[in-house]
């Protein structure tokens, strides 16, 4: 069971510790390694002299760009704005000059490179102007404020990145009987919720304040885990403050992975998300702490998500702490404002130990997701040892937070049998890592079904892909014989003309014949016709009748003359 | 013993009927097979299977004329899957008919193209856009890769390139297997449903 400096014990032993609370199946009890970062308060990290923001900060679409290299921003403008239902605008932490919009590295354990926004900052940190604050909220149309909301570009700050906005507008489908404010930390290192309500309990609380009113929930829970005395307190007095009787302040049980939406809801209220489904369906939202006091800023204060508080942490580095970073800042800068990395610093993640991942370089910026960067040793966090054969221990299975089969899932994925693998429910896999953690076989067994899982979207992608390409096919098949059709049609037409024109071939002679005899049929007519009005004139007048006669008779052809 | 003869020759007559009925009335129009066996397909319409597109392969296979083995865009996996459809067994894909390589889209060098429509002309699922004189330029998202727009190409402007990675389309790679002796087989046989 020597994993470390980390020891484990299965809570099944002590479920006193929930009182009236309920249990998850599983689960671990990890050693915090908290108080690493907890010895400093929130810092201000600083403005970086460059700023890199990826397009894609969120779950869902990327951003659309509509900035170009050379422009100046100003802190807070918006820099792309959400494209799609589920997405998120981009805002300018700093003020400064658009060097470039291209592919930067981006915290992504493929290391490959993604789109962002690259700014210079000037060091001004000038403010664009900003529009109205929304103080009297209360007097708000909900959707206004989810506007605004979405407008400020907030996503769950936990570490998950899904927008705030279409999290809170599936109120709109089910109504919200219970808000809980997710205050507990999901892994070990990790501490900035717990400094954030320490020092910001105000602005959290009005936060919430500000989702009850969007969500009008019958009760709210505060959920805190029973580590974190000084949060506690704070929350209370914030609370208290507030007089409103319908916000409750829980201590749950600091059993990982109680900061898990799924995991906390059923502690808290002892039911259970259905699989596949939202929180919403069974009428709870939850929301992190965190993002309580970035929809505070965005409503109250009119301030884009442009910051966060990111835990820097781990041996790795000189002076672990929590900061305020600008996103867009490079890991490296954020380390060197705490003093650098130790001699001994091994690797560098995002996350914490249990759920975060390896990044190829201290280049990628800090992104909405980004709630901890954790440089460790090799004393600290050794290479995982080869993995040995599974022994069917079963002790991944006791662990399970989700109450899957994490050895079944393992031989599925293993062997490729993703219908298998999802027959037993390997999309409800959270990815907590706590078989892999207990598997005395050092089965990276994670790993297994992050690869299943992606390998089940794809082939979805590949399929829908084949879809589209078959009715394209289709329809260029269908529109050539239709092409052919119409040209059949068109030459049968002609023909028909052609065949109709030939019967008449005869015609111009005939006409001309035709013409030629009417032509001497009205002469002769004319020529009969006897002169009027010849009675009783002048002597003059017949001279010059005369005349005109005989001058008609003259120009007519010789031809004619004869006649 | 002649009424229990009469009985079932009269209860097999009636029954026969009922199903020659049956068989007229609700006849499928189409072959069930080949929507099927379409369906597995990767819908290319590269036509490297010697038959006009994924769909003519598709009949060809329900016709029994052609083998399961002769698409190379599918690959193994399209094997797999057409054996497991089928109740045959897989088989090797046919070198005849190509390799099976990573998807590929091509592209189209613009300031080469003289806009002659050859290729607009051979491209399957109408991934080419452009006039006569006017310059083409491939939909990169609809493009199957079934490079039938190269051959026709009089200026050879068109060049094949492997589909970008992106953190979309990235997978987890499956863990290298580390150990001195990998696990024990697929013991799931066991254990099944």
């Amino acid at each position: 069971m020597d994993q470390g400096s980390n020891i484990y014990v299965t809570p099944e032993v002590d479920t006193d510790r929930f009182g009236h609370l309920h249990r998850f199946h599983g689960g671990l009890v990890l050693a915090g390694h908290h108080e690493l970062s907890m010895v400093l308060p929130i810092s201000n990290a600083g403005i970086p002299p460059l700023l890199v923001l990826p397009l894609q900060q969120h779950i869902g679409e990327t951003a659309e760009c509509l900035v170009k290299p050379g422009d100046h921003v100003y802190k807070g403008q918006l820099l792309a704005r959400a494209r799609g239902n589920v997405s998120a605008p981009v805002h300018a932490s700093s003020s400064g000059t658009v060097v470039a919009v291209e592919d930067r590295p981006y915290p992504h354990p493929s290391g490959i490179d993604n789109p962002a926004i690259v700014i210079e900052t000037d060091g001004r940190d000038e403010a664009a102007d900003s529009g109205n604050p929304m103080i009297a909220y209360h007097q708000m149309d909900r959707s206004r404020l989810l506007e605004r909301i979405r407008q400020s570009g907030i996503v769950g700050l936990g570490g998950a990145g899904f927008p705030t906005e279409v999290k809170l507008g599936s109120s709109t489908y089910h109504a919200i009987d219970l808000l809980v404010i997710n205050g507990v930390e999901c892994e070990p290192y990790i501490s900035c919720d717990n400094l954030l309500m320490q020092e910001r309990a105000g602005e959290i609380l009005e936060g919430v304040r500000i989702l009850q009113h969007i969500l009008q929930p019958r009760d709210c829970v505060i959920a805190v885990e029973d580590h974190m005395p000084a949060a506690e307190a704070a929350m209370r007095a914030a609370v208290s403050a507030t007089t409103d009787s319908r916000i409750e302040v829980i201590r749950v049980p600091a059993i990982y992975p109680t900061g898990g939406e799924r995991q906390l809801i059923r502690v808290v209220t002892g039911r259970e998300v259905p699989s596949q489904g939202l929180p919403a369906d069974i009428g709870i939202i939850c929301q992190n702490v965190g993002t309580a006091a970035a929809v505070y800023r965005a409503v109250i204060q009119n301030r884009p998500l442009i910051s966060r508080i990111v835990t820097v942490t781990g041996t790795g580095v000189v002076q672990p702490r929590n900061m305020e970073v600008l996103l867009g800042t490079s890991f490296a800068f954020a380390i060197d404002a705490c003093g650098g990395y130790t001699n001994d610093v091994d690797r560098l993640l995002m996350g914490g130990p249990m759920m975060g991942f390896a990044v190829h370089t201290d280049s990628v910026p800090v992104i909405k997701t980004s709630n901890c960067i954790l440089a460790v040793t090799r004393t600290e966090m050794p290479p995982p040892p080869p993995a040995l054969p599974c022994i069917r221990c079963g002790k991944c299975t006791s662990v399970c937070p989700a109450d899957l089969l994490p050895q079944q899932l393992y031989w599925y994925a293993r062997s490729g049998n993703l219908d298998a693998a999802q027959d037993y429910h390997l999309f409800d896999c959270i990815e907590c890592g706590c078989c892999a953690y207990v598997c005395p076989s050092h089965i990276p067994l994670v790993q297994y079904y992050r690869h299943a899982k992606e390998e089940v979207w794809v082939q979805e992608k590949q399929k829908k892909a084949a879809d589209i390409a078959r009715r394209r096919h289709a329809a260029r098949l269908e529109r050539l014989e239709r092409i052919q059709r119409e040209r059949a049609a068109r030459h049968t037409r002609k023909k028909e003309t052609l065949a109709a024109a030939g019967n008449d071939r005869e015609d111009p002679k005939k006409a001309a014949i035709q013409a030629a005899l009417e032509r001497v049929r009205r002469k002769k007519e004319l020529a009969d016709i006897a002169p009027q009005n010849v009675e009783g004139l002048t002597p003059e007048q017949e001279r010059k009748i005369r005349e005109v006669d005989a001058r008609r008779q003259k120009q007519s052809s010789p031809g004619e003359a004869d006649n | 013993m002649l009424a229990a003869i009469l009985t079932l020759g009269i209860l097999a007559a009636l029954i026969g009927l009922l199903l020659g009925y049956a068989a007229i009335r609700f006849r499928v129009e189409s072959d069930p097979v080949v929507e099927r066996i379409d369906a597995l397909l990767p819908q290319t319409q590269c036509g490297q299977c010697t038959y006009a597109g994924c769909r003519p392969y598709a009949e060809a296979i329900a016709a029994g004329e052609a083998d399961i083995n002769q698409c190379p865009p599918g690959g193994e996996s399209t094997i797999q899957a057409l054996a497991d459809l089928l109740g045959q067994d897989p088989k090797p894909l046919n070198p005849e008919h190509g390799e099976h390589q990573e998807k590929t889209v091509v592209v189209i060098d613009e300031e080469v193209c003289i806009g002659c429509t050859l290729c607009i002309q051979a491209c399957p699922v109408d991934a080419i856009l452009g006039a006569p004189k006017l310059m083409h330029t491939v939909i990169t998202g609809e493009c199957t890769g079934c490079n039938l727009c190269i051959p026709p190409c009089p200026v050879e402007c068109i060049a094949i390139v492997p589909v970008t990675q992106s953190i979309d389309t990235w997978v987890w790679p499956l863990p290298e297997v580390r150990s001195a002796g990998s696990p024990a087989g697929h013991p799931a046989h066991s254990t099944d449903r």
